[in-house]
């Protein structure tokens, strides 16, 4: 029996009766991780991973009910045993393993391959059907070293602050900002955030998590502590008013899509460095090949083509469409504050 | 290559002009003489000639990455950039390749001229198999023939100049002409005295910037000398032995475009050089530069061609006299010495003096310059008396000071997507007049709105598609544009019956609906006044 059905408000477990990553308002919803297209408003009921749930309250209000249980502890709904299990995508991202009469289905969420700071090692979990996410499932994406692309950021900054410019660099607020930020050489320079970012960053370390020094930026800010500093912005910022207030800034952006030229260009940014914290095409591969399950769905990104792809490769593979954006621009509601 | 890889990263990943030149520095000085020969050749648009098709290297690059034909030609489409996505997609070097040069690989290349289909396969996927992915981009553009880069050809001059310690307009001289890399050495091209021997050498050309401010701004009227600005292609006109050159401002050799030119050779005396605008002429008036335009076009100049568009060459500067190079001399004594020389040829010659044209004040020339386009011409040349020919854009001696253009408010009809970086937008629009209730496509165009314009078209575009046919969305006739055009003529190929010349977008005219745009008949009208 199917363990998962795809509705038009997001994947449904029946005898379970709950949903995971619902875009819809449902009643019990199981949550992959806090970003907001996977975590939308108004359910009555999330359960997370629990180093999730505080994120899921900064995002979507105190007021949620919300419940969180550790990677690879399973609790039962409805006689459905789940368990979350780490997907290495932003801190508190899981993979959700559902198993009912001896059948075991793995829902991805977002993940990526490479070790995260805080979001730890992708764990990969033996399963019958596999519902993975694809965004970056063509071969034009085979991610470099992220150590290589860290040592890159780190020479842009220290250029740019022997110019006596502003570094400016934008990330998502939760994940990809922290990634950075634990990861670049802090002794070049202060790092500044945005508030959205920084609100991020109070919430982390208030789950006692210790965070490299960052200053949030305020109206008070003073233009000339800023020449020299790394600033850590999300995306939307860069487009708004907000960036006006730096002196000679130099402006870059980390993502997955950097690795294609016309999109480094047409961010309208000096400077695009590939750094992901979805899987790229040789991991997205390496994975499969690894778990061969029986049935694969694959959702957001180049699915067509990627279930294409596996189904060329002997594989049972189909696409499932739904409602996350994947790896896109963030919404402006997240960066106002 | 990794030199010139290096060299590419660091001029494509900052738009400050101090980091490029320095960057371009860097390399000239530490590059070997033949490689950097060859990033000036390709600089100068002196790009190798392609030895793979494109249809070979899409199926050798999906060989290479492992992957089905159909699943490279869509990461192709994505990525918009045949080069890039082969780069993208083949793997990671087994061994790097250090010890090829940016000339080995253009010589890898131009040796695959000549062999057969399997003996190219080999050494593509070998050389794909030796080099890091920027380089494979590069080595890519090159085979692809479509090496193009962000940088002036002036700040290639300005950076050799620094590294030879050479003076800005020698070297930028010295860089004019028919070498290629094959054909001649760092040494010959900037050391010798025998490179500028070479009859065929043009000197570069001198640009004038377009006039923004009142001319009164410019000072007394008898500093000046106005010209008629014609409506040809810039040309540069050389005698010397007994060979004799015509060399475009693109720095293209066109000699052979225009055989009856040769003629002059009997009546211009060698060691001359003219500067003018070659330009198609009937029965001493100039024909449309559409005309010019099928000249160009042409392989062979029939008899025919020649006869229904004769051509002359209309000289208004002399670079070149007796075999001297006269150009740092002041313009007007220039003028004082090609006034009589073009004056005293007897008629029936294809060459014409371009006349200074007299006036007492600013305020009469401002009167002869509206009458332009009855004169077919594009407005008016200001020169600085005392000027010499410079090289290049320089600001401050000489003007071109166009008429303002003519400009229709027109309703945007289709929108069409990029190429390259540009792929995922829509970047050429075409507009249409108003005819009752139908619409008439009459031209199409592209840049002019700023990008806060440019992306709220966008997505009026992606909300507004009614149809779509290939890479042509069909968009609701609703967003009215002011296009500006500097000339109007009747043209049998295109389905309103009307060429523009150098349409654009002018500004968007949100203040206005589309029952607001002009009509069939304002533009016919246009076109029976100024055509």
């Amino acid at each position: 029996m199917a363990l998962l059905t795809f509705s038009d408000k997001g994947f449904y477990c029946p005898p379970g009766d709950f949903y995971i990553d619902p875009w819809r308002q449902v009643n019990k919803a199981v949550i992959t991780h806090a970003h907001s297209d996977h975590a939308r408003y108004g359910h009555r009921q999330y359960i997370a991973q629990q180093d999730s749930v505080p994120l899921l309250k900064l995002r979507l209000g105190s007021f949620i009910q919300a419940t969180g249980y550790p990677y690879g502890t399973s609790f039962s709904i409805r006689g459905v045993k789940v368990s979350f299990h780490p997907a290495a995508h932003v801190l508190g991202a899981a993979q959700v393993r559902l198993e009912y009469k001896g059948e075991v289905w793995v829902v991805t969420g977002d993940y990526k391959l490479a070790p995260d700071p805080l979001a730890g090692s992708f764990e990969p979990v033996p399963c019958h059907t596999f519902i993975t996410e694809c965004t970056f499932g063509l071969p034009i994406y085979q991610w470099p070293e992220p150590m290589q692309v860290f040592t890159e950021i780190n020479d842009w900054w220290r250029e740019n602050q022997e110019e006596g410019r502003t570094s400016i660099l934008s990330a998502y607020s939760l994940g990809k900002a922290q990634r950075i930020l634990c990861s670049v050489d802090a002794g070049i320079g202060p790092i500044y955030a945005h508030g959205a970012i920084e609100n991020t960053h109070d919430v982390i370390r208030q789950m006692g998590i210790a965070l490299p020094k960052t200053e949030r930026i305020t109206d008070k800010t003073n233009k000339k502590d800023l020449t020299g500093a790394l600033v850590l912005t999300p995306s939307s910022g860069m487009a708004s008013n907000w960036i006006r207030r730096f002196a000679d800034p130099v402006t870059a952006a980390a993502s997955g899509w950097m690795m294609v030229r016309g999109n480094r260009r047409r961010q309208s940014v000096d400077r695009g460095f590939v750094l992901s914290d979805h899987v790229d095409w040789n991991a997205l591969n390496a994975v499969i090949g690894e778990l061969h399950p029986e049935k694969i769905y694959v959702t957001h990104g180049f699915t067509d083509l990627f279930a294409r792809w596996l189904q060329d490769q002997g594989y049972d593979a189909d696409v499932v469409r739904t409602e996350y954006s994947g790896e896109n621009e963030e919404p402006l509601e997240e960066v106002t504050g | 290559m990794k030199r010139f890889a290096f060299l590419y990263r660091q001029l494509d990943q900052t738009t400050s002009t101090n980091r490029k030149l320095r960057a371009l520095v860097d390399y000239f000085q530490a590059a070997e003489h033949q490689d950097a020969l060859w990033t000036i050749a390709l600089f100068s648009h002196r790009r190798p000639r392609r030895t793979v098709t494109t249809t070979l290297l899409r199926l050798w690059a999906a060989e290479s990455a492992g992957i089905p034909l159909w699943l490279f030609e869509a990461s192709y489409d994505m990525v918009g950039d045949l080069a890039e996505a082969i780069a993208l997609v083949t793997p990671p070097p087994e061994r790097s390749e250090t010890l090829r040069t940016l000339k080995d690989w253009i010589r890898f290349m131009q040796d695959l001229k000549d062999v057969d289909e399997e003996a190219k396969r080999k050494a593509i996927l070998e050389a794909w198999s030796q080099l890091e992915q920027d380089e494979r981009f590069l080595f890519n553009k090159l085979l692809t023939g479509g090496f193009r880069i962000g940088v002036s050809q002036k700040m290639v001059t300005k950076a050799l100049a620094q590294v030879l310690a050479m003076d800005e307009n020698a070297v930028a001289h010295r860089l004019m002409g028919d070498w290629t890399p094959d054909n001649t050495t760092w040494d010959a091209l900037f050391q010798s005295d025998s490179a500028l021997d070479d009859h065929s050498k043009p000197y570069p050309f001198y640009l004038a910037y377009a006039l923004e401010g009142a001319p009164e701004d410019l000072g007394a009227l008898s500093e000046w000398a106005a010209e008629r600005k014609w409506d040809g292609i810039r040309g540069q006109y050389i005698h010397r032995g007994d060979t004799w050159f015509l060399w475009s401002r693109g720095e293209e050799l066109v000699t052979d475009k225009f055989p009856e030119l040769e003629t002059l050779m009997k009546i211009i005396p060698p060691g001359t050089v003219l500067d003018g605008e070659i330009m198609p002429w009937k029965e001493d008036n100039p024909l449309p530069f559409a005309d010019l335009q099928k000249r160009i076009g042409r392989k062979n100049v029939s008899k025919k061609l020649m006869a229904d568009i004769p051509v002359i060459f209309k000289a208004y500067d002399l670079l070149e006299w007796q075999g001297k190079d006269i150009r740092e001399r002041p313009y007007q004594e220039r003028r004082a010495l090609l006034d009589p020389i073009i004056e005293a040829i007897p008629p029936g010659y294809p060459i014409r003096l371009s006349p200074m044209v007299p006036a007492g004040s600013w305020e009469e020339l401002t009167t002869i310059r509206s009458r332009a386009r009855e004169e077919h011409c594009e407005g008016l040349m200001l020169k600085r008396m005392d000027s010499a020919y410079g090289t290049g854009r320089k600001k401050g001696d000489w003007w071109k000071w166009k008429i303002d253009p003519l400009t229709i408010d027109a309703v945007m009809i289709y929108a069409q997507r990029g190429h390259g970086r540009r792929a995922s937008l829509f970047t050429d629009f075409t507009f249409a007049v108003l005819d009752g209730e139908q619409l008439i496509p009459f031209t199409k165009a592209y840049s002019g709105l700023t990008d806060a314009e440019f992306d709220e078209v966008n997505a009026f575009i992606r909300r507004n598609t009614l149809d779509r046919f290939g890479p042509v969305a069909v968009v609701k006739p609703e967003l009215v544009f002011e296009i500006a055009f500097e000339g109007i003529q009747a043209s049998s190929r295109h389905k309103s019956g009307i060429a523009l010349r150098f349409p654009r977008i002018k500004r968007w005219r949100k203040d206005k609906l589309r029952k607001e745009a002009n009509t069939f008949q304002d533009l016919q009208e246009m076109l029976e006044r100024y055509a």
